[in-house]
């Protein structure tokens, strides 16, 4: 079948290792293949944390630079940052809550201007999706399901071969059953946030 | 039940590469597990430890690698079959035991785990342990997917039996941190114990000894050899003229290039995953059905070195070629890309990648590097350290841990590091031959692990320097296992002992040893100051439980602070602590309240005192 090569980036506790396992136990439900990496050395720590998954026939784990069909991105620095990720047909969706790193407050650095930001990402890819997913989160009930907010929009652009049902059900069995329904709802807000955004 | 203890063989789970290594471990009928924590390979031992607490198999903790080994071979010569565990360097501890374990062998199967680490994610190298089959004449087995590793741990298992030797089981990080849908396979029934027959003609490795088991050795390696030809883990796919070598990851990468060039009419892969001894005769007839050939190989060139080798014996001339300016570098890890564009220009193909957009207009975004936590007792630490030592000179040599992280602005604490336990040998040496005043660093767990002999040499010889041991309780780096130093009361686990760093420092006969709580400011400047007074060897021991760690056990309660309208903006908070629950948000400096974990260190250092404890955490 078809290769889909998606890229996630966050930053340490954003919860997107649990993304990407919810992602691939969803293709596991729907008999597609699955592979997936991550580098999580000093997440703990603040630092960023990098997935790459392949679904489709491919063997190879990782994702090179310019070869990543989608890029979901929890933090919108981050994704800047990934954009060497990506080609000009990848489809790009991003959280838009920034996280400034620790060395702007030190004066080492200088954090992008949002608006710029989305401009540079759109011109270089095939497609944006930029909203605010923690204030969906924070609807949702829990400020930590933002993942869930940005599986639902990843979702919705159909770029991945799993449907929204099966994702909904590695929610439903792989997640924390407590967090269950505020997650199936993050997840709700998500599509129809990529549903209007798309429009 | 442990997800890995589920006896339902072709039952498919998505699997993290460490998870399938635990899990045909299990399979095997693994009985008995050590450790020494170490990325890329903790969590094979993470699953070990969950599994040991529901189940009769064994595991450890053990103090370093060298010890590790130690305990799995003398369980394994007691016929239990054993794992030990440990990243690439970890080997280096373990050497000394591996060397002359060589020699005197297994009864049960012993597989001992080395990650690589190629690109050094979390390691000081990025050496290719590889040749640590060659040097000490043990058998090497490398998987190239999460699905094989699980198989292919089986595999060791039995030829460590079969050869009566232990099995080297070699991974780099893109095994042992991707994650794939893995077929079980069935459990086998552990036995836990066994029992030892004394024959100290093959086990006392006095030299007379030795040089009969050395004998064996070599001819083990000649079995090892024919075992290798016929491995089912070194196979040939394809029948065209161009030759490609390959193992591990780079395996992958080969066959997505393959299929992405549309040349698999043309080629012909050997795949090694037996990887010491190397095939020879599978090698040499692969080399004589191609026209030219490509090793693609992560890290030195080692097959490349024993394939031109035989193409030498056989007087086979083919161009033959891995590691080189044009080709493969030894540095890093390779990627899909990379590996195409090698294999194209080796063999001549056009092949156009896709394009990374121009990024020349993207601004400079601000660096994300890792920081030690908001609260982070090593933080407190190295602030009281830096205040104690404000206008002396000073080196300071540093150990492998969380605390490595203070070498950065603004805490610039860690001057010179090497390797585990380095730091307290290093410090002894400065001190020798400069004037100025030295402090060496050291986490509780590293010093378990291999500091202790250096403070013994440092007070048998008379060294001059402050040894600082930042007690926080726990294995923090890697994910907070335990060590030697950690009450298991508190993880309700029974059956431990505990070790006192305290008592062992005054045991080994450091002069002048002091406990610190680095969250009182003040008083840890004072009692540091008086240890760098003196002359000698001192130590401090600076005691604060990990925050993570904390948190993890519900013990922190501590309320959090923010900054208050007396603040004047010196900013002495953020410019000498940089603690990340810090921001600036116009020109106000403000503290995250989720961030904030209540340390209190940054209120006893603000010259305003604006920085106070809110009265609720909701305020």
């Amino acid at each position: 079948m078809d290769i889909t090569r998606l890229i996630i980036v966050a930053v340490g506790g954003q919860g997107n290792l649990l993304s990407s396992r919810v992602l691939g136990e969803a293709a596991l439900m729907a008999n597609i293949p699955v592979r997936m990496s991550e580098i999580h050395g000093m997440a703990q720590r603040g630092g960023v944390v990098e997935s790459a998954l392949v679904f489709g026939d491919a063997k190879s784990t990782i994702i090179s630079d310019g070869e990543a069909d989608a890029l979901l991105g929890f933090e919108p620095s981050e994704t800047l940052r990934a954009l060497n990720k990506c080609n000009s047909k990848t489809v790009v969706i991003t959280n838009l809550a920034p996280l400034p790193p620790f060395t702007v407050a030190i004066g080492k650095g200088v954090y992008p201007d949002l608006n710029r930001l989305q401009t540079l990402i759109r011109n270089k890819t095939s497609k944006l999706l930029a909203f605010d997913a923690v204030a969906l989160a924070k609807t949702a009930g829990n400020v930590m399901s933002v993942n869930m907010v940005l599986l639902g929009a990843l979702i919705q652009t159909s770029i991945l071969p799993v449907s929204s049902d099966m994702v909904k059900e590695a929610i439903l069995t792989r997640t924390k059953k407590a967090f269950a329904e505020t997650n199936i709802k993050a997840f709700d807000l998500g599509f129809n946030a990529a549903k209007v955004n798309s429009k | 039940m442990h997800k890995l203890l589920v006896n339902s063989p072709g039952e498919k789970m998505l699997l993290l590469g460490n998870e399938s290594i635990a899990r045909g471990a299990i399979e095997a009928g693994v009985a008995f597990t050590s450790t020494y924590p170490g990325t890329p390979s903790s969590e094979i031992s993470l699953n070990f430890f969950q599994i040991s607490q529901e189940s009769d198999l064994y595991f450890e903790y053990s103090t370093n690698e060298k010890v590790a080994l130690e305990v799995c071979a003398a369980a394994a010569n007691s016929g239990v079959r054993s794992m030990c565990v440990m990243k690439h360097v970890g080997v280096n501890v373990a050497a000394d035991t591996l060397m002359t374990l060589a020699y005197v062998g297994v009864k049960a199967g012993l597989v001992i785990v080395s990650a690589d680490d190629p690109y050094m994610f979390s390691s000081q190298n990025e050496q290719d342990n590889r040749y640590y089959g060659k040097l000490s004449g043990l058998p090497i087995v490398e998987p190239s997917s999460v699905a094989e590793a699980r198989e292919m741990v089986q595999y060791a298992f039995d030829l460590s039996e079969k050869l009566q030797e232990p099995v080297i089981f070699r991974t780099t990080t893109r095994i042992n941190h991707s994650t794939e849908i893995v077929a079980l396979g069935k459990i086998t029934q552990r036995v836990t114990t066994g029992d030892f027959k004394k024959d100290p003609f093959n086990y006392v490795t006095v030299p007379a000894v030795s040089r009969n088991l050395h004998i064996k050795l070599l001819k083990n390696l000649e079995t090892a050899a024919k075992e290798s030809e016929t491995s089912p883990y070194n196979f040939v796919t394809g029948n065209g003229a161009w030759g490609i070598i390959c193992n591990g990851v780079s395996y992958n990468y080969v066959c997505d290039a393959i299929l992405d060039l549309a040349i698999s009419d043309r080629t012909r892969v050997l795949r090694v995953g037996f990887s010491h001894p190397m095939p020879g005769a599978l090698i040499k007839g692969f080399l004589k059905e191609c026209e030219k050939v490509l090793i693609v190989e992560e890290g030195e060139p080692y097959m490349e070195e024993a394939v031109k080798a035989f193409a030498q014996e056989d007087g086979l001339t083919l161009t033959i070629r891995g590691k080189g300016e044009d080709l493969f570098s030894r540095l890093f890890e390779f990627d899909p890309a990379g590996v195409r564009k090698c294999i194209a220009r080796y063999f001549g193909i056009s092949y156009q990648s896709a394009a990374v957009p121009d990024l020349t207009d993207v601004p400079a975004i601000p660096q994300r590097p890792p920081n030690l936590c908001a609260g982070c007792s090593h933080r407190a630490t190295f602030y009281a350290i830096n205040k104690a030592a404000e206008g002396m000179e000073t080196i300071c040599s540093t150990d492998i841990g969380c605390y490595t992280l203070g070498f950065l602005p603004p805490l610039s604490t860690g001057d010179f590091l090497i390797c585990m336990g380095s730091s307290v040998g290093t410090a002894g040496g400065f001190s020798k031959v400069t004037k100025k005043k030295v402090i060496s660093i050291i986490g509780d767990s590293t010093f378990f692990h291999s500091g202790i002999p250096g403070l013994i040499n440092a007070v048998f010889n008379n060294h001059n320097f402050t040894l600082v041991i930042l007690d926080n309780g726990t294995t923090a780096m890697t994910g907070h296992q335990p060590h030697p130093g950690v009450d298991m009361e508190q993880l309700n686990l029974s059956g431990y002992g505990r070790v006192s760093i305290e008592s062992l420092v005054k045991a080994v006969g450091v002069p002048l040893v002091k406990i610190i709580k680095p969250y009182k400011v003040r008083k840890s400047i004072d009692e540091i100051k008086e240890a760098l007074q003196f002359k000698g060897v001192s130590v401090i021991i600076s005691q604060e439980p990990c925050t993570l760690y904390a948190k993890s056990l519900n013990q922190l309660n501590a309320r959090p602070f923010y900054v208050s309208e007396k603040c004047k903006k010196h900013k002495n908070c953020i410019h000498d602590l940089g603690c990340p629950a810090f921001f600036i948000e116009g020109d106000q400096v403000k503290i995250d309240p989720d961030m904030c974990v209540g340390c209190a260190v940054c209120a006893q250092i603000c010259p305003e005192n604006a920085i106070l404890p809110l009265k609720k955490k909701s305020d």
